[in-house]
């Protein structure tokens, strides 16, 4: 499908396995814990987990929306209305599908284009899914979410540095037109190549290529 | 519905901007279309998600204030049920708009809703136009009818979600996304035999700001 091999971007299939190995092993227990607590606001309302995870999360959310565009008070504001979400919507999380932090992402980012932007963000649901019978493996993967939050994290350190700021300023960065290339000075071709570069390598150290 | 898979997919600048939530609605749409019929984007998309998490992971923590958890408590309510699964009815006749541009425009599009553009030709909108001139339309094309050649302001994205097409850039079936923008000319021709419907939306000249607005519409002077 990606006409890709690991020998095209460097890395061995050997190597690939043990990051991997290596990176499931070495999965940060709290990580585990943050999606234990949002399971347990699901199965008794567990205000003490509750807790946990604000003081974990509602900090980060608040520099998410701060990059984004958000003003000191609005992102306080949303970042406590993010929390609220995480509490209410505890019961649609699954721990199969996704890491704690990749369901906060979400919601943060949801929350924050109907907040700042007016709009919804489109997304498809397993509902959806089913409708149209394709119910294939989509979830599957030979990797547990833990162990792939693991190894992207890994792969994040890895990139080369040039390649890890343009991913990060996709995601964090909200600014007029023509900024970020002031910034990197370097070509737009230049900044696309460099993302489609790191989004291989991280989808490689996945085991996602073909 | 087949299981066949789009051979035509959004471009890895596309499916980053859909995730990180860069993308206008309109777009966004059409993305989230194509993962309806698209294992591997969905999978890619999965991937652009947990790249978020990390990220967010990542960021330094900014202190909030110091009562903000004790004024979040008493705004805690019910922690609600699992969304139940809702089936819609299946609609008789017309168009039915698939996933989650059945949300946007119910069940059902019925005859009376096409707003006849020329002979061959008609639309429904999607989502009232933007300020800057983004639009989010279906189009429904008679069979064999040949569009005018057409250059894009700014990005346009579509996806086939019946019948077919085939320009410059090759074939299109249902559930290929074709991502053109002013570096591109086409001239869509539908197939023989159906009417061809599309989800079309354009991001206006203005629409993006930040890197991934400049990555998905490049060539405009702004």
């Amino acid at each position: 499908m990606y006409a890709l091999s690991y020998r095209s971007i460097g890395i061995s299939a050997r190597s690939r396995v043990q990051a991997v190995r290596t990176a499931g092993e070495a999965a940060n227990p709290e990580r585990g814990a943050l999606s234990g607590h949002i399971l347990a606001i699901s199965a008794s309302g567990d205000r003490a987990a509750f807790a946990a995870l604000f003081a974990h999360f509602a900090p980060r959310v608040k520099s998410y929306l701060l990059r984004l565009g958000a003003g000191p008070g609005q992102a306080e504001d949303m970042a406590q209305e993010v929390l609220l979400a995480v509490w209410r919507k505890a019961a649609s999380f699954d721990p199969a599908k996704a890491e704690a932090s990749t369901w906060v992402f979400a919601i943060a980012r949801n929350l924050r284009i109907d907040a700042l932007r007016r709009e919804r963000h489109p997304e498809v649901s397993d509902e959806h899914l089913e409708a149209v019978a394709d119910t294939r493996e989509d979830a599957e993967s030979a990797l547990s979410a833990a162990q792939r939050g693991a190894a992207l994290r890994r792969a994040l350190e890895d990139l080369p540095a040039e390649q890890a700021e343009v991913v990060r300023l996709s995601f964090f960065q909200d600014k007029p037109h023509g900024e970020i290339e002031r910034a990197l000075g370097i070509p737009l071709g230049t900044v696309k190549s460099r993302l489609r570069l790191a989004m291989v390598r991280l989808r490689a150290a996945l085991g996602e290529i073909e | 519905m087949s299981t066949r898979q789009p051979e035509h997919h959004p471009s890895e600048a596309v499916l980053v901007a859909y995730g990180s939530g860069a993308l206008g609605e309109g777009l966004a749409l059409v993305v989230a279309t194509h993962l309806l019929y698209c294992a591997a984007c969905r999978a890619k998309a999965r991937d652009v998600e947990a790249l978020g998490g990390a990220l967010l992971e990542e960021l330094p923590p900014t202190a909030l204030a110091e009562d903000a958890y004790a004024k979040t408590l008493p705004r805690l309510g019910a922690v609600e049920a699992k969304p139940a699964q809702q089936h819609r009815p299946p609609a008789n006749g017309g168009f039915s708009p698939p996933g989650p541009l059945g949300d946007y425009l119910g069940g059902h599009v019925s005859e009376n809703d096409w707003r006849r553009i020329m002979p061959g030709l008609s639309r429904v909108a999607v989502l009232p136009r933007g300020k800057a001139g983004a639009n989010t339309q279906l189009l429904r094309v008679a069979p064999g009818t040949a569009l005018a050649h057409h250059g894009h302001r700014g990005l346009e994205l579509t996806v086939v979600l019946q019948g077919g097409y085939s320009d410059d850039l090759g074939h299109f079936g249902v559930g290929d996304v074709a991502e053109t923008d002013d570096a591109i000319r086409h001239r869509p021709v539908a197939d023989p035999g159906a009417d061809c419907i599309c989800l079309i939306a354009t991001s206006g000249r203005l629409r993006f700001s930040g890197l991934i607005g400049r990555l998905i519409q490049p060539f405009i002077g702004m």
